[in-house]
């Protein structure tokens, strides 16, 4: 433990702390441009240069200076002011002053640091360099004249995102940031360079001169792109949500955000579900008022024979009412997996991320059947690309896709589960932390059994470590089945039960052709599959529009804050449940959002408490594994939930970055 | 002057051929086996008694750079010597002439260097626009594996040492070692942070020194004739002979091999025939590469060319690159040239060096014809500093030197042309 003296303030800092951190921890504030806690260290903007004895007579880069016992730093001497003057003044005499039309305006570092420590005016009478346009793709807009060189994008993509993508040209003051051969960066991370980016030169294109940052109301949520449930921030003006961007939290998603998390957020005002909708005897939707669809779902007279779909995108206290409201009319038809998956979850140990995001980091060998972990949950993928930084191994089972560390692929058929290739088994035997990830597409193969056979052969499951993984993709999967929305044969039962009423919660991915005498009701947001197959449509909230508990598939409990009023007549989903309990009928035990959380979290206690839920002990398993996984359920990326399908952006992305080649003309 | 007994470049004009025979013949490869016999502490032992200084510009003691190298590898990594060829500064070509024709006495002292600081291998890092002396190096290197001087057991001395030469690309900046490391793993030529060091961590992340060609290349002949002999050149802390080049205004320019700390008007006189048109032509002399500050002519006469005793008149020796100018020079359009120079070599990586040597560039091109103000000269001097000890690596100290030295010396000029340019405009 190294002590220093920051300012005539003597201070113990962490062995192998910076000079930069040395300072922070002494409460001085240290302006950088270049510098990232999560990246390597370039030391190339000079901004952080502070002084140092014992050393040279020159000002030194503190963010690259390992701190040393007994150093003397001074953050406050004549040289460090004139240090910072100097790079600062260096930093604007190329960089154009177009704040006024910059997106950046409002959060850009260069703009505060200028403030703080820059000179009153400028010196530079020179012409300033001017630098041609980039192409970046859909998301991100360039205007690279502003760029000062810092490299944050260059070393995120190389490090985090691990795609060798942008990179620099020239060399002095010609140098230029640039993808390769300005194709568009293709890769779900691609956007984070804009909140990496500390001047305008990476802004984000669809949100381009939409607002100021002084503008927007923030509200905290939680994603529901994916089961990740990455922390975002809502930033909305008025009734609009107008762009979201990550929130740190180290256990979930550190700082990054994947570009449909971040983009899909201008479907939310198209396709939208405002009014009630009534299919006539012609089996055209009509717009109705309330009350006409209550009336009819009343007539229908469902008594047991009643039954709940959710959807991936719903909440917790969605579910737990319109849960309420089946087992009041005496049934318990109730399951989330909509595709026909039917796994076994009599114990959630067996179905849940268990060595947690953080956790997997720090795994040694990593075996991952059926998932293709880069569409399925970008953010873990860059947690498993850390692991082998770290020095594990990663061996997957499945169609081969394009891992963004090195990778064995073993084969798409799962009969190799049987007899493992002899040096994953000596891997995972000499492995100290051991881990599998099991995604949808094994899951879908019956899997499950034989890998929680091999995990328990290979003891994955030891003092302070648990390496049995299911990725799963929808941000309700976890909530819906600690909620009771599982069948034992998955939504078979549902089927084989021919439900009177059928209520689709969100439910977009299920083929409603098997309820053909079912009232389909759909209680949703969009209008996407589910509305088009539904009898009557109840406009309800997106999960901006409304305050919820979600669980991701780590079995982590957050809450997400409503940001903006849902559009039209569109109503708060449980509202709609509470009221559809009246026309019904039967009581459902709340009367408020309040008391609805109350009884949810009296029923599940684990819901009502932040962080991770405790599922308990792997249970025993075993069986042989077959079949052979042919594809993967995510076949776009961008089009995986009824917001994204709505959203112009993810169409676009969708049509440039997948189907490249047949958007080149249209955008001309 | 130095007696030809004495020199350690024989061939250094190619009176002779380069090959091994001829190299053989003029004393190289002579016994190798019994300077590596001595051990590794005693050729490091005698180089540093020997007080030979890096031939690169830096002048560090070469000796102990060796010495820093670690005496067994810990954890299994190899170590490297790097040999900087990629000689680029405007006015330095001494590298060249020792490769052109005497490139045997460079790979002698690759091994004799390598052995001593327990390197695997040596890669020698050549300028991209010297092709026929890489062409001469590549076959010289080929010579010495098929004698068996290099290669496995070289020389019959046990040790296993491989030499490879890698090509430029003729980026100046590849000459700053921590860049050619970059370089040479194939990456952009961009300097590394420091530390770590490269002696902790530079080649492929192994424990690496680099140093200059001639630095290396002497090293066996110190071996052979004893650093007592080295050393008896030169005044203390400046040991030894060095090549200078003097190019300009001299009746004979030439790359000569000279004691150390000899006279400028000594150095010119016996070898160069000379200024042109005189000594009272003389304007000003830029005694080592385009990097050091320049010296007004009766500051340089009689100043000693070493290291100290060019400090002494605010300047440095350099490579030993001796740019002279006579009054027919337009001296402020020289300085302004060099800005052009470093402004088209930076790398562009940090922040000072990449925005500061355009902006320097700039103003001494409108220095050169007067379009300034006077305070100008003070704000291209605040600039200067701006950028000296702000940068990653020297290339920011080096484009800032050459401009600190004309407005030291030649401030009247500035203002002069300044005034003149007023005094037209105003016609």
């Amino acid at each position: 433990m190294p002590k220093v003296t920051v300012d005539g303030a003597e201070i113990e800092v962490p062995a192998g702390a910076t000079v930069l951190q040395a300072c922070e921890a002494a409460g001085k504030e240290i302006p950088r441009f270049c510098y990232h806690e999560r990246l390597s260290i370039a030391g190339n903007c000079r901004m952080c240069l502070v002084e140092v004895k014992p050393g040279p007579p020159k000002p030194q880069a503190s963010c690259a200076l390992p701190a040393t016992d007994g150093q003397e730093i001074r953050t406050d001497s004549e040289m460090v002011k004139k240090a910072r003057e100097g790079v600062m003044e260096f930093l604007l005499i190329n960089h154009p002053l177009d704040c006024p039309i910059c997106d950046q305006g409002g959060e850009c570092d260069l703009q505060d640091q200028s403030v703080a420590y820059g000179r009153g005016a400028s010196r530079y009478d020179e012409n300033k360099r001017a630098v041609t346009e980039k192409y970046m793709g859909p998301l991100i807009k360039t205007v690279m004249t502003r760029c000062i060189h810092c490299t944050r994008c260059v070393r995120f993509s190389e490090e985090i995102a691990g795609v060798d993508e942008i990179g620099a040209l020239y060399r002095g003051e010609n140098m230029q940031i640039t993808t390769y051969l300005e194709r568009a960066a293709q890769h779900e991370l691609s956007a984070n360079v804009i909140d990496l980016c500390p001047v305008g030169a990476l802004t984000s294109r669809p949100y381009a001169f939409e607002a100021r940052p002084w503008e927007l109301k923030k509200t905290l949520s939680i994603d529901v792109s994916d089961a990740v449930g990455s922390n975002v921030r809502v930033d909305s003006r008025g009734r609009e949500v107008l762009r979201i961007l990550p929130r740190v939290n180290d256990d979930v998603n550190e700082e990054w955000l994947s570009d449909k998390a971040r983009y899909q957020v201008d479907g939310l005002t198209r396709r939208r579900l405002d009014k009630v909708w009534i299919r006539n005897k012609a089996g055209k939707l009509e717009s109705a008022n309330w009350s006409e669809a209550f009336s009819i779902i009343a007539k229908a007279k469902p008594g047991s024979s009643i039954a709940a779909i959710a959807g991936d995108l719903v909440d917790c206290e969605t579910m737990f009412a319109a849960k309420q409201l089946v087992n009041a009319l005496g049934s318990d038809l109730l399951e989330g997996r909509q595709t026909g998956l039917d796994y076994d979850v009599s114990n959630l140990a067996a179905v849940n991320f268990n060595s947690t995001f953080a956790g997997i980091e720090t795994a040694d060998v990593i075996l991952i059947v059926g998932s293709q972990v880069r569409w399925e949950a970008p953010l873990v993928n860059v947690r498993l690309r850390k692991a082998v930084k770290n020095g594990a191994k990663v061996f997957v089972i499945g169609p081969e896709w394009e891992t963004t560390y090195p990778a064995t692929f073993l084969g798409n058929d799962l009969g190799i589960l049987n007899d493992l290739p002899a040096d994953l088994v000596s891997s995972f035997e000499k492995a100290e932390r051991p881990a599998i990830v099991l995604g949808g597409a094994g899951l879908a193969k019956g899997a499950l059994a034989p890998l929680i056979g091999l995990a328990n052969k290979f003891r994955l499951a030891r003092d302070g470590w648990n390496g049995f993984n299911v990725l799963h993709m929808a941000a309700s999967r976890m909530g819906g089945l600690m909620l009771g929305y599982k069948q034992s044969a998955g939504i078979k039962d549902i089927i084989a039960a021919h439900p009177k009423v059928l209520l689709a919660l969100g439910a977009d991915e299920v083929d409603f052709s098997a309820f053909e005498g079912s009232l389909k009701v759909y209680i949703g947001h969009h209008g996407d599959n589910g509305a088009h197959a539904a009898d009557i449509i109840l406009p309800a909230a997106a999960y901006t529009e409304k305050d919820g508990t979600y669980v991701n598939t780590e079995g982590r409990v957050q809450y997400a804050e409503k940001a903006i009023f849902a559009p039209g007549d569109a109503r708060e989903d449980w509202t709609i449940i509470r009221a559809l309990a009246d026309t019904l009928g039967v009581s459902i035990g709340f009367d408020s959002f309040a008391e609805l959380q109350a009884t949810m979290i009296a029923e599940v206690p684990a819901l009502g408490e932040e962080g991770l839920v405790d599922y308990g002990a792997l249970p025993s398993g075993g069986g042989n594994a077959s079949g052979v996984i042919e594809a993967y359920p995510i076949k776009d990326f961008y089009m995986t939930n009824p917001i994204a399908r709505a959203s112009e952006t993810m169409q676009r992305c969708s049509a440039e970055l997948l189907q490249a080649g047949q958007f080149a003309e249209a955008a001309e | 002057m130095l007696a030809d007994k004495d020199r350690i470049f024989t061939n250094v004009y190619g009176y002779q051929p380069w090959n091994l025979t001829a190299a053989q013949a003029r004393g190289d490869w002579d016994n190798t086996k019994d300077i590596l016999a001595k051990g590794r502490d005693a050729i490091i032992d005698e180089i540093k008694a020997s007080g030979l200084r890096g031939r690169g510009g830096a002048g560090f003691p070469t000796g102990m750079k060796w010495s820093f190298m670690p005496k067994e590898s810990k954890d299994g990594r190899p170590s490297f010597l790097v040999i900087n060829a990629d000689e680029s500064e405007p006015g330095s070509c001494k590298d060249r002439e020792i490769i052109r024709h005497d490139p045997h006495k460079l790979i002698e002292g690759a091994l004799v260097a390598g052995f001593a600081m327990g390197a695997r291998a040596a890669y020698i890092y050549i300028r991209g626009e010297y092709i026929r002396e890489a062409e001469t190096l590549f076959a010289a290197v080929q010579e010495a594996y098929d004698a068996g001087l290099i290669g496995k057991n070289a020389s019959g001395s046990g040790y296993d040492f491989d030499v490879f030469v890698h090509r430029g690309a003729g980026a100046y900046i590849c000459g700053e070692e921590t860049a050619m490391i970059e370089s040479l793993e194939g990456k952009k030529g961009q300097p590394r942070l420091k530390p770590p060091f490269p002696a902790g961590a530079g080649l492929y992340g192994c424990p690496t020194t680099v140093n200059n060609v001639e630095s290396i290349a002497v090293a066996p002949t110190i071996m052979r004739r004893g650093s007592a002999w080295f050393s008896s050149f030169g005044r203390d802390n400046n040991k030894g002979t060095k090549l200078f080049q003097i190019s300009g205004h001299v009746e004979k320019p030439c790359v000569v091999e000279e004691a150390m700390s000899i006279p400028f008007r000594e150095l010119i006189e016996k070898h160069c025939g000379g200024i042109r048109g005189g000594w009272g032509n003389l304007l000003a002399v830029i005694p080592g590469g385009s990097s050091v500050p320049l010296v007004p002519a009766d500051q340089i006469m009689d100043a000693p060319m070493d290291f100290d005793g060019l400090k002494e008149v605010g300047s440095g020796l350099g490579t030993a690159a001796v740019i002279v100018m006579d009054k027919s020079t337009d001296i402020v359009r020289a300085i302004s040239r060099l800005s052009a120079f470093y402004k088209h070599e930076s790398c562009g990586q940090c922040t000072p060096c990449r925005e500061g040597t355009g902006w320097m560039w700039r103003m001494m091109e409108r220095l050169r014809t007067g379009d300034a103000a006077v305070e100008e000269i003070d704000m291209l001097q605040q600039v200067t500093k701006q950028v000296e000890g702000h940068t990653i690596c020297a290339l920011g100290d080096a484009a800032a030197w050459p401009i600190q030295g004309l407005i030291r010396h030649f401030r009247p000029e500035l203002e002069r042309r300044i005034a003149e340019n007023l005094r037209e405009a105003a016609e």
